[in-house]
């Protein structure tokens, strides 16, 4: 408890002394983290919204499965992948983004894409099946339909965001593998936590762990407050 | 009298079953006409067929003079819509709602229009209303307001106040001749309850199994109706 109470103490602390090599790390965890959920809500919620209208397209019993099994993906595999991947023998060892951001926004596009395509679909899916009818009646064009389709679910996207941002931003299995937690380049919160816990420094471990925390609850407050005006739950 | 659609061996065939089959029907310009029968009798599949939804399997529907086998163009499917027996609104508000009609046709969003729509159906304090507030009429009012704000040229009702009060009812059917009356507007209703035909069609046809058994002047439909099968639906003989 004396140890709790002091790293929310030190977290307090740390934030109003405004330490430079916490804002780095805190800035590149948010920089990390948005730049791979926007590319996976860029590449994933379209692809989730056309598996979601698009109930007979060829491979889809295949892809479906696929995509939900990509939802549960170790991170830590993820990472090796990527690691694979941007490795010099890697078939993109060549960007030399290994153990830098850019490397850790792929491992972690990696992460939330599946996330994104597969709540997407769900929550197309689950929009009332006589919605297309009724546009189609009123004199709608398919792409009308799918995009009044993708509005009326908007809760179960925003779902989605949620989801996936919050399996980015407190994963440390990729980042570590891919970005190899180089202070001052590639160190994220998570990293650094588990760099502090190691050392035995778990008063500024659980400084960092608030911090992250309070992110993600900033963050998902914003997204809920989304959902309440759009007249969700 | 000019015909809206004429429909000249028009057969509709889901998996092995033969929904509709029609061997020839006119529909008027301006005119209300009234389609009862029992359920499963093909009347909402008809409704599908006219607002171009679905194609015939067999046979032609021409509508006012064209006859379209395949691709219907837009511009047409534009003149026709239809209000269903659940009103499929959107979980917006009650004016977004009625927008999306006007915003789906390109036409210019005008307030004005849509509150007018609002007034003219009881609506008007609930502008801004969520739709999971409303009642079951409000909301099939709220259906009604956003197929008529784009003036189609026909208005296809199915089942249009199943389950709603005498209230919403008369609103409802006062709506649907006022505004059939004042466009020239060609209206399809189809009713579980001849009453209804009764009072709003200027003609009244009968389908059961799929087929047109009788249509007429609704006058002469309910007072000398020609067919054993006519005679026995409005006697409220069971029939199918």
């Amino acid at each position: 408890m004396e140890t709790l109470a002091r790293g929310f103490g030190e977290a307090v602390q740390l934030l109003l002394e405004f330490e430079p090599a916490l804002l780095e790390i805190v800035g590149l965890t948010l920089q990390v983290t948005l730049i791979a959920l926007a590319i996976a809500l860029v590449l994933g919620i379209p692809i989730g919204a056309a598996l979601g209208l698009a109930r007979r397209i060829p491979g889809r019993s295949v892809l479906v499965p696929l995509i939900y099994t990509g939802m549960g993906l170790p991170p830590v595999v993820v990472g090796l992948f990527t690691y694979l991947l941007l490795s010099n023998q890697g078939p993109m060892g060549s960007l030399e983004w290994l153990f830098t951001p850019s490397g850790m926004i792929v491992a972690q596009t990696i992460i939330a894409l599946p996330l994104v395509v597969g709540l997407t679909m769900a929550a197309v899916q689950a929009v009332d099946p006589d919605l297309p009818v009724q546009m189609r009646a009123l004199g709608a064009t398919r792409r009308q339909i799918a995009l009044t389709t993708l509005v009326e679910s908007r809760i179960g996207v925003t779902a989605a965001v949620v989801a996936a941002y919050g399996s980015i931003i407190s994963e440390v299995g990729a980042v570590m593998l891919v970005g190899g937690n180089i202070e001052g380049e590639t160190r994220v919160l998570t990293t650094a936590i588990v760099l502090e816990t190691r050392k035995g420094n778990f008063a500024l471990a659980l400084a960092l762990g608030i911090i992250l925390l309070a992110l993600a609850f900033i963050t998902n407050f914003v997204f809920y407050r989304l959902q309440l005006r759009q007249g969700g739950p | 009298m000019t015909t809206t659609y004429r429909l000249s061996g028009v057969q509709h065939v889901y998996g092995e079953r033969c929904v509709v089959d029609i061997a020839h029907l006119s529909i008027l310009e301006g005119e209300i006409l009234g389609i009862v029968g029992p359920s499963g009798a093909g009347k909402s599949t008809l409704l599908r067929l006219l607002n171009f939804l679905e194609t015939p399997t067999i046979g032609h529907i021409e509508y006012r003079g064209s006859a379209y086998d395949g691709d219907v163009p837009l511009s047409v499917r534009r003149e026709v819509t239809t209000v269903f027996q659940r009103p499929m609104l959107l979980r917006r508000s009650v004016s977004a709602n009625i927008r999306i009609a006007q915003r789906i046709r390109g036409g210019a969003s005008g307030d004005a229009l849509i509150d007018q729509w609002l007034d003219r159906l009881g609506l008007a304090d609930l502008t801004d209303a969520p739709i999971r507030t409303l009642s079951a009429g409000e909301a099939q009012r709220v259906a009604l307001a956003r197929a008529l704000v784009v003036e189609p040229s026909v208005l296809l009702l199915d089942e249009p106040t199943g389950n709603l009060d005498p209230y919403n009812v008369g609103l409802i059917e006062h709506m649907v001749r006022s505004d059939t009356d004042r466009r020239g507007m060609t209206t399809v209703v189809v009713t579980h309850d001849p009453f209804q035909a009764k009072r709003l069609a200027d003609r009244t046809a009968l389908m059961i199994s799929g087929r047109v058994v009788e249509i007429g002047e609704t006058e002469q439909f309910f007072t000398d109706p020609k067919q054993p099968e006519t005679r026995a639906f409005l006697r409220g003989d069971l029939v199918y």
